[in-house]
């Protein structure tokens, strides 16, 4: 059954991948395929666009500002049904089969270890490729395949109109795979293998429309920042490997409480080993997971489309730098530095992230930072040693934050493709039930009392709270501060996209609800924002943790918060809520009663405005301290390295020499007889005087 | 004076030293040319039959007068091409024949 | 021997002058001329060399036949030779120089040389005396005898040399009807007699 579960969405994506091929092979027979249109001035889906109100469409390419999404100018592609429908079917299997598992595996207690085949034999080192089957792999195996087959089945809908459909249904369906690939890795090669899978199915999401150079832009950032983490991650696996000669997790683990207080000795400096292997694996969790300093990736992978973002930087591949660090709980118990450390950068993201959302104007770039700030929250659980509570978070995070990306996507597709929420109003009516469900997942992200948010949100402010990192109380105020920032920028969306007056009165005439195929997705993502908080309290917090997380999870002997959240003060344990209020009734004031106050604030807060609405000038910074250099340092390569140097000694430098000789030597052929005839001449009396002088004998 | 075999090399000698001279030294005409390298064999020819002589040997007469037929052949071929040349290209100026040239 | 000296000399000096003179001439009629001058010069140099055979085919061959054979080429082409003159100083210094290291090694060698003791013994063909046959004799009976290969060869090359010259330069004229006799042989009833059924009264066309 496990194997079903990995493969099926391997199976989906290769047989899409080849309707793609075939269908690209049909479409563009031997010749390279002729570049569409990518300018924004003539779209050309008002005609497919079954249910348009009739008007002139010209329009739009005045009327659009911000980007939106490309203009189509193919039709789909020949099998795009066939894939779509095959893809997510293989999907909807293997989700049943992980909620059968999830109640197999963390109520009934059979864990299971499935070997798959032999991968490594080299000397001492033995590994084999196998899938880990324990209660974490399965909380995470349900997050995974119920959020993914929601979006394959969303998808249907959303890429209705996209020539290329069946190309990113076996993307999609590739990159389930590769998550299911690391959240079941028994060894830290075959948990890199996918943690490489998703970051590529992530670079060709993220570029999908890659005639768009944003998209394309975007893409590369995306897997470059990845990268810098990916390289801290392999250094990690090596300093395990140096350490403990194994990669296998069991080993590892079972070696670990022996590592304790050895130290490396690098450069002359001394470092605890634990504490190393923790700070460089954290490393890739922070590429991966979009925290503080390697976050510039994920607001410009918007660029995707919208089931993109829902699926991998809401629920699935930013949640792996999370899991990972729940996985390797074992190793983090061990060194508190790193522990100290994860919380600081979980804090300092969940801030940083909410100021940065407070001022965006992107519909999807708001969950973006939203995003951010969240898995920030999930850090802060971890580093304080609370692993089950920041899985909580993350299962319950999955659901109301893809939930509100679809949510958008919806708003999005209803606004024809218009993403900035300046240009959107007074929704409410025109698309009731997205309206609704958005509701529900900003009460669920904001914690409503008894939504999934309230639960695992406040769980993680009790957490930081009781907390003995040193970083505890660090973490304690900017979490219940994010708190406060998240509820306003969630109901300033709220407000400015589906209340007030509409600001584009074209588009707000032409709004529809989705299709059918797009809501239901959303109806069940809205059932889980609600519902898959209060029955799993036990199991995630609280007391059943040690019965249904066993040995995934471990817990060190100093390791008291769970015990220690049941017996805060009520004050602490309310504070979450009092600040979602708060932030709800400023949301309010500013943009249902007083719209003129946010305008007047930005205008007298200039700088600072500027400062958040530009991200703190990362991108800015980051350009200059390390785009620059490295641009310069490769062109100087290039150009004075490769080209002046070896290409001019080298290749084109002997051949010029050699064209340089010829040609002299050619002036020696005139074609005229009496030059040669001259040089025989000469050569003989050569020839004469050397034997004359030289006493030649005979 | 005795005239001696070194006489009548000298003589060859500078007879042979003409005929390559003329090749060279000439420009303009193809003939010359052909005339040169008869000067040439003719130097060789008296050569020939001046050892033929002085060693008492006849054998270097009936060299020479193979010579003399090949020689006379070679003229003959070289007039039919000069001949043929001259018809296509019109010029028989030594300076135009180059299209050897590299 | 006074005699003899003289006639050498004579000879010599009007060869000698008469070569450069086919090099340096301006007319190429000029140059021909000369060149038939030095042969007959040459000849007579045979001549004092006892080599009389040779020296009459000298003038048949060469002068009656090679010489003539220029002569009609040059009147045949129509050389211009009011140019024929420029460029010929040009490369006189060098090509001079080059010519008399040339001579004067040549003249070195001729002057320094002794004739092997050896030699004399290894004479091939003695020349008989010529009291008893004359050249043309002697060279006959060598000739014909030992050296018959070289003979025909030499009877092969003017052969080739023959065809030679007519393939180069014989041109057919165009519009000249000329019998094609395989053709001829090879004519078939088929191609050519034509039967045509004509309905009387109407002719062939």
């Amino acid at each position: 059954m496990y194997e079903a579960i990995v493969v099926l969405p391997l199976l989906g994506a290769i047989i899409a991948g080849v309707i793609a091929l075939v269908g690209a092979r049909n479409r563009y027979p031997g010749a390279n395929p002729p570049p569409p249109d990518d300018d924004h001035a003539a779209p050309l889906i008002a005609e497919d666009h079954a249910r348009a109100a009739p008007s002139p469409h010209g329009a739009h390419a005045v009327a659009h500002e911000s980007h939106h999404e490309e203009a189509f100018t193919e039709p789909p592609a020949a099998g795009s049904q066939a894939a779509a429908l095959i893809t997510s079917t293989f999907l909807v299997i293997a989700c049943v089969l992980s909620w059968f598992a999830f109640y197999d595996v963390g109520i009934a207690g059979h864990e299971a270890r499935v070997p798959l085949f032999t991968y490594i034999t080299f000397g001492d080192l033995h590994s084999e490729w196998a899938l880990r089957i324990d209660p974490l792999t399965a909380v995470m195996l349900v997050v995974v395949t119920t959020i993914s087959s929601l979006v394959h089945i969303y998808s249907i809908g959303y890429m209705a109109e996209d020539p290329y459909k069946p190309r990113f249904f076996s993307y999609l369906s590739f990159f389930t795979f590769a998550m299911l690939m690391l959240v079941t890795a028994d060894n830290l090669v075959q948990l890199f293998f996918g943690w490489e899978g998703v970051g590529l199915a992530s670079y060709l999401l993220i570029g999908f429309w890659f005639h768009k150079p944003e998209a394309n832009a975007a893409a590369i950032k995306a897997f470059i920042v990845n990268r810098v983490g990916d390289f801290g991650f392999s250094l990690g696996i090596f300093a395990v490997f140096y350490l403990t000669g194994a990669i296998d997790l069991d080993t590892i683990f079972a070696q670990a409480p022996g590592l304790v207080g050895k130290s490396f000795h690098f450069l002359s400096w001394d470092f605890d080993a634990l504490t190393v292997v923790c700070l460089l694996l954290f490393m890739g969790a922070m590429g991966k997971s979009a925290q503080f300093l390697l976050h510039t990736w994920l607001p410009d992978a918007m660029e995707g489309p919208t089931p993109v973002s829902a699926l991998i930087h809401a629920a699935t591949m930013v949640t792996a730098g999370v899991f990972m660090v729940a996985r390797l709980s074992p190793l983090f118990e061990l060194a508190p530095t790193a522990s100290a450390f994860v919380t600081f950068i979980g804090a300092t993201t969940a801030m940083f992230a909410a100021t940065v959302g407070l001022v965006q104007n992107d519909i999807k770039r708001i969950v973006a930072y939203s995003t951010c700030s969240q898995l920030g929250y999930m850090f802060v659980a971890m580093g304080v040693g609370a692993y089950s509570v920041g899985m909580f978070h993350l299962f319950t995070h999955a659901f109301f934050k893809a939930l509100l990306f679809l949510g958008s996507g919806s708003v999005i597709l209803a606004m024809h493709h218009e993403q900035d929420i300046r240009h959107m109003g007074g929704l409410w009516r025109k698309i009731p039930f997205t309206y609704g469900v958005m509701v529900i997942g900003t009460l669920a992200l904001t914690g409503f009392p008894f939504t999934a948010g309230y639960f695992s949100k406040d769980a993680i402010i009790e957490a930081a709270a009781v907390g003995t990192n040193p970083m505890a109380v660090y973490g304690f105020i900017m979490t219940v501060g994010a708190a406060a920032l998240t509820s306003f920028y969630s109901w300033r969306l709220i407000f400015k996209t589906f209340h007030g007056e509409p600001h584009d009165r074209h588009h707000y005439d032409g709004a529809h609800e989705s299709p059918k195929v797009m809501l239901v997705p959303l109806a069940l993502l809205a059932f889980g924002s609600i519902a898959a908080g209060w029955p799993f309290i036990s199991l995630f917090t609280g007391h059943g943790v040690e019965q249904f997380f066993r040995e995934s999870l471990k817990f060190g002997a100093n390791n008291h918060v769970l015990e220690d959240m049941e017996s805060l003060p009520l004050l602490i344990s309310l504070t979450p809520t009092v600040m979602m209020i708060a932030g709800f009734l400023v949301a309010y004031q500013f943009y249902i009663r007083r719209p003129d106050l946010p305008v007047a604030l930005a205008r007298d807060q200039r700088v600072l405005y500027r400062f958040l609405l530009n991200k703190w000038y990362f991108d800015e910074i980051y350009d200059f301290l390390l785009v620059r250099p490295a641009m310069w340092l490769g062109r100087l390569f290039w150009k004075g390295g490769d080209g002046f140097i070896i290409d001019g000694f080298g290749p084109d430098g002997v051949s010029s020499r050699v064209l340089d000789v010829t040609r002299n030597v050619v002036r020696l052929q005139t074609g005229y007889l009496y030059h040669y005839a001259f040089a025989m001449l000469i050569g003989v009396a050569a020839f004469i005087t050397w034997f004359m002088f030289s006493g030649a004998h005979g | 004076m005795i005239i001696g075999l070194g006489h009548y090399l000298s003589v060859a000698a500078i007879l042979f030293t003409l005929g390559v001279l003329g090749i060279f030294l000439n420009r303009k005409n193809v003939i010359v040319i052909l005339m040169s390298i008869e000067l040439i064999l003719l130097a060789v020819n008296v050569n020939l039959v001046a050892f033929s002589t002085f060693l008492n040997d006849i054998v270097g007469q009936v060299y020479a007068l193979i010579v003399l037929t090949v020689a006379a052949a070679e003229a003959a071929i070289g007039l039919a091409i000069l001949v043929a040349y001259y018809r296509n290209r019109g010029s028989i100026a030594v300076e135009d024949i180059n299209l050897m040239k590299g | 021997m006074i005699i003899t000296a003289i006639f050498f000399y004579l000879f010599a000096a009007v060869c000698v002058a008469s070569a450069v003179m086919v090099i340096a001439s301006r007319n190429p009629v000029h140059s021909v001329l000369f060149l038939i001058l030095a042969f007959v010069n040459a000849a007579g140099l045979f001549v004092l060399l006892g080599a009389e055979f040779l020296a009459m085919i000298l003038i048949v061959v060469y002068v009656g036949a090679v010489a003539v054979l220029f002569l009609f080429v040059v009147m045949m082409l129509d050389v211009d030779f009011a140019e024929l003159r420029q460029g010929f100083l040009n490369y006189l210094p060098v090509g001079a120089l080059v010519g008399a290291v040339l001579l004067a090694e040549l003249l070195i060698v001729v002057g320094a040389w002794v004739i092997g003791p050896n030699v004399a013994a290894a004479v091939t063909a003695p020349i008989p005396a010529p009291s008893d046959i004359n050249n043309t004799q002697a060279l006959g009976l060598v000739l014909y005898t030992r050296y018959v290969y070289f003979f025909q060869a030499a009877g092969v090359i003017l052969l080739v040399a023959m065809i030679g010259a007519i393939v180069l330069t014989l041109q057919h004229k165009p519009g000249v009807r000329r019998q094609v006799i395989a053709d001829q042989v090879a004519r078939r009833r088929a191609t050519a007699i034509e039967i045509v059924k004509v309905k009387p009264g109407q002719g062939l066309s």
